[in-house]
């Protein structure tokens, strides 16, 4: 399975945080690097949504979705930057 | 994990097909009148959202193919393993319903105050969003300078060919060639990009759409040749 990258779960991301987060800045909390959402490495396939730092592989994020609530695990990033104003 | 539930401003529409367009075997382009459209930047995209009578939902994410200021349209290419595109791309009628949300994306857009040179780069349907910006400088009367590659398997897989071609359209071909082909003729590498990219000391707003290994080879290239990393946006899909 190929991964995809951010831009291909823009749509739930503004349904959680309620803004565009693709270009959104994080800060991988493994190896230290910087980048917009968008860019990082996304498995959809299994049973939640995956995201992963293009340069260490770190798990940056992990969303699950049970009937309507959705979890949200966020530990892989120390920091993370909302986008500039649209 | 903490969990919750946030409501944000994107909500699900019907949207209804108000005409369907044949652009190759394969691809068809679906104009949507979607209510309360909000209009939309060029690269980004809307999710499309398939529910069976049983209640199973399919959800997927495609690109506009329109400038802004048209009406919203996506282009779909059929993936024969696919769940959602053969709906699209053999079954849908203009009339038909189905819901959408969007517009979706703030990263790969394209602003006419975004300049240039534009490096557009685009794995088969990856030139959906490609079409929506070319057609937005276009429009805007945007002064930078443009150029396209196009990697298709076959020349009649290429989606809007005849809209897109001029001097600044470089294809090429990976599977199978007209007689007399002039173009290229193989997978994208570092070789190519360095005879048809524009040269990085222009510094270079680069787009690169397609398959992730497409994405993967192209970006990595540009970035060899000296393009800014930030300045190559790319957007990867997948099957299904």
């Amino acid at each position: 399975m190929y991964a995809l990258d951010g831009n291909a779960i823009g749509g739930m991301l503004e349904e959680l945080f309620g803004r565009d987060m693709t270009a959104a800045v994080g800060c991988c909390a493994g190896c230290g690097a910087r980048g917009p959402l968008a860019e990082c490495m996304v498995y959809r396939g299994g049973p939640g949504v995956v995201v992963r730092c293009r340069v260490c592989q770190t798990l940056l994020m992990a969303f699950v979705r049970v009937r309507e609530i959705v979890c949200i695990d966020l530990g892989g990033l120390s920091e993370w930057e909302p986008a500039p104003a649209a | 994990m903490a969990g919750t539930a946030l409501r944000g401003g994107l909500t699900w529409v019907v949207a209804t097909v108000s005409s369907v367009i044949e652009e190759t075997p394969s691809a068809r382009t679906l104009e949507l009148d979607v209510p309360g459209w909000p209009g939309h930047l060029a690269g980004q995209h809307v999710d499309i959202r398939l529910t069976s009578e049983d209640g199973y939902r399919a959800e997927r994410a495609y690109s506009i193919a329109s400038a802004p200021g048209e009406a919203p349209a996506i282009t779909v290419e059929r993936l024969d393993n696919g769940e959602v595109s053969p709906y699209l791309t053999e079954e849908v009628r203009k009339g038909d319903a189905f819901e959408v949300r969007g517009p979706i994306g703030g990263y790969f857009v394209w602003r006419p105050e975004d300049g240039g040179p534009l490096f557009l780069a685009a794995g088969g349907s990856g030139v959906v969003p490609m079409r929506s910006i070319l057609r937005h400088r276009r429009r805007s009367g945007s002064p930078v300078k443009a150029r396209l590659l196009l990697s298709a398997r076959t020349l009649e897989d290429v989606i809007y060919r005849a809209e897109l071609e001029g001097p600044d359209v470089v294809h090429t071909l990976t599977r199978e060639r007209p007689p007399g082909w002039s173009g290229y003729a193989r997978r994208v590498d570092l070789d190519l990009l360095r005879e048809v990219a524009w040269p990085a000391i222009e510094n270079p707003l680069a787009y690169v759409c397609g398959p992730t290994p497409f994405v993967e080879v192209v970006a990595a290239g540009l970035v060899a040749l000296g393009y800014a990393l930030q300045r190559v946006r790319t957007e990867r899909f997948g099957g299904a």
